[in-house]
């Protein structure tokens, strides 16, 4: 019986040849906390006195979700990473450097690694061939102390794509119609394999918001095996050094098999307060905005800030509402200036906010008031998510965002481009 | 860890989620557990953390905890003194962080709980009696990592006990 990706790269790491279903000690590549579950970690090692890191040329604290920090109390928790930094040697990634999961794929995770990190998300850098998961804390401590972690071998959903895309549609109006049609609990436990030729023709960027987004139907991970697009990815990010061919066998075992044809599907939204809650824009049209926030490591690269500057290009957010933009990262942020589309944004009205979490976490730069409605890239809509329970929020692809922006409603990006 | 737990139930719906539990706004409380476990799940329902008492139980639907990776939101739990959650299924990194915190997650049909509910657990047995109701329900076993763990008191004091892993 063939393997799939998840059975290849933990076997690797666990020296052996596993399958689905049983529990292995791996040894992991990369470790990295952020400043909301970072603390917690440095004082769980701190308590059996642990203070190591088994590797840390490798191991990433990000200062990313309350940064530049907004209270007292996060700048001394930032304070412990930094300490942690010094006596460790393990790699700070300050205020401004951007969010971590962007962070990861660019420059710390390579296909063929297992990657654990203390924040959901880190599924993310899946689209690399790498087996990425999120953790809590102590497992993330642990982790980083002693290089290796227990690990339950996941069954696989291969999730096929063939075809082209409609006008208006990306790769996050995928992953939100596929939530949609498994629910947020479809894939828990599950590893997500996602295969066939839309997959195949997106860019690395568009792979990792599919990625981004496995957890959100309560999967593992999700994984895209690595080809020649990974490649130049690599090549140009220095790591071209860094490339392996991780693919799937032919007869590797999946636990299901779901076919999606691209161009059936519409550009989508996930309505509150769960991400499952899918509809089309067309369904939601009109419907009143008092924020449009265009960043976060689901939908905040240079492709995305690409698409929304197009559309406001020349233009203006309508006056009733705020429009914030966050880059995901710094060579982003850097890129974005370059290519004059910061400037497009801050002359339609828009406020830039530093590289980081920004308004996704609800800590800082975009707490929703009472009643208010937020349009939103990234990807979790959860009651109180943006620091508000009595906030609504809707997660929609960047040209979803951008213009709705202008129209002040929820409008079909294809009215505008 | 004792293996009898008594108390009543707190019923939740499904999806609790994280934010919930744990939420973004009381972010900064991150380091102060005991002042966030003040708050626990009191964005699902207000009463709770003042009236939640040593021993009772959480009750939640299907996907409970699914969200983010906090492992704030199990821990403030097991501060608040509640002796465990059941829940029809629980999110993936969630019932991790339960075990690792040392918090019993117990996977059975919660619809026949009801909020306030006089419930008698028996961990090695694996039943729950609803006295109030007069009915036993039975849990799924957890896996065998999972209970060495628990018993060692969650896994940063596994680690501290055998200096490794040592699930086998
Ligand atoms: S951008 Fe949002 S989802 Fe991504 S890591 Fe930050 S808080 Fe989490």
């Amino acid at each position: 019986m063939g393997k799939t990706i998840a059975e290849k790269i933990i076997g690797e790491h666990a020296g052996k040849e596993v399958s689905a279903g049983e529990i292995v000690i791996a040894k992991v590549d990369v470790t990295a906390v952020q400043d909301g579950t970072g603390p917690l970690a440095v004082q769980q090692l701190e308590k059996i006195g642990l203070v190591q890191a088994k590797n840390p040329e490798r191991t990433v604290l990000f200062i990313d979700h309350a940064a530049p920090s907004p209270h007292k109390d996060l700048s001394n928790a930032h304070q412990i990473l930094r300490g942690f930094s010094k006596e460790t040697g393990a790699i700070l990634s300050e205020v401004g450097e951007g969010v971590c999961h962007q962070r990861l794929v660019e420059s710390y995770v390579n296909p063929g690694d297992i990657l654990i990190g203390a924040d959901s998300h880190t599924c993310t850098s899946g689209a690399l061939g790498a087996f990425s998961t999120g953790m809590g804390s102590t497992d993330v401590a642990i982790g980083i102390a002693l290089g290796k972690t227990w690990l339950r071998v996941p069954e696989t959903f291969k999730i096929e794509v063939t075809g082209k895309f409609k006008k208006g549609v990306y790769s996050k109006d995928l992953i939100l119609y596929l939530i949609g049609e498994i629910g947020a609990d479809g894939a828990t436990y599950k590893a997500l394999e996602f295969t066939g030729d839309t997959i195949e023709n997106m860019t690395m960027s568009e792979r990792f918001t599919l990625s981004n987004m496995a957890v959100e139907a309560g999967a593992k991970t999700g994984l895209i095996e690595s080809d020649e697009t990974t490649r130049q990815y690599l090549e140009q990010q220095g790591r071209g050094d860094k490339f392996r061919p991780i693919k799937a066998d032919e007869d590797a075992d999946y636990d299901l098999v779901i076919e999606i044809n691209a161009a059936d599907i519409e550009p989508m939204i996930s309505a509150p307060h769960t991400v499952d809650n899918t509809k089309t824009t067309g369904e939601l049209k009109g419907t009143k905005v008092d924020q449009v926030f265009i960043g976060t490591c689901t939908n905040g690269r240079l492709d995305d800030l690409e698409i929304a500057a197009g559309i406001l290009e020349g233009k203006q957010k309508h006056p009733d509402i705020r429009l914030i933009v966050t880059p995901a990262s710094k060579d982003v942020y850097l890129q974005a200036v370059e290519a004059g589309y910061i400037a497009t944004f801050i002359k339609a009205g828009a406020a830039v906010m530093a590289p980081g979490c920004g308004a996704c976490v609800g800590v800082h730069q975009g707490i929703l008031g009472d009643g208010e409605v937020c349009l939103a890239t990234q990807n979790r809509n959860f009651k109180g998510r943006m620091g508000n329970t009595e906030g609504f929020i809707y997660l929609a692809s960047p040209a979803t965002a951008a213009a709705s922006a202008i129209a002040g409603e929820i409008v079909d990006p294809r009215e505008v481009l | 860890m004792e293996s009898n737990l008594k108390g009543r139930s707190w019923k939740f719906g499904d999806d609790i989620s994280t934010d919930l539990i744990a939420p973004g706004r009381l972010f900064h409380l991150r380091t102060n557990l005991p002042e966030l476990a003040k708050h626990v799940l009191e964005d699902a329902d207000p009463k709770f953390p003042s009236k939640v008492q040593k021993g009772d139980f959480v009750v939640g639907g299907s996907n409970f905890g699914l969200g983010s990776s906090r492992e704030h939101a199990p821990t403030i739990i097991k501060i608040a003194g509640v002796g465990a959650v059941l829940a029809k299924s629980f999110a993936r990194i969630f019932y991790r962080n339960g075990i690792n915190v040392g918090l019993p997650l117990l996977i059975c049909d919660t619809d026949l709980i009801d909020e306030g509910d006089e419930l008698e657990v028996d961990l090695s047995a694996g039943t729950i009696n609803d006295v109030t109701k007069g009915i036993e329900l039975t849990f799924a076993p957890l896996p065998d990592v999972m209970i060495k763990i628990l018993q060692d008191g969650g896994l940063a004091a596994h680690i501290e006990k055998h200096g490794d892993f040592n699930l086998d």
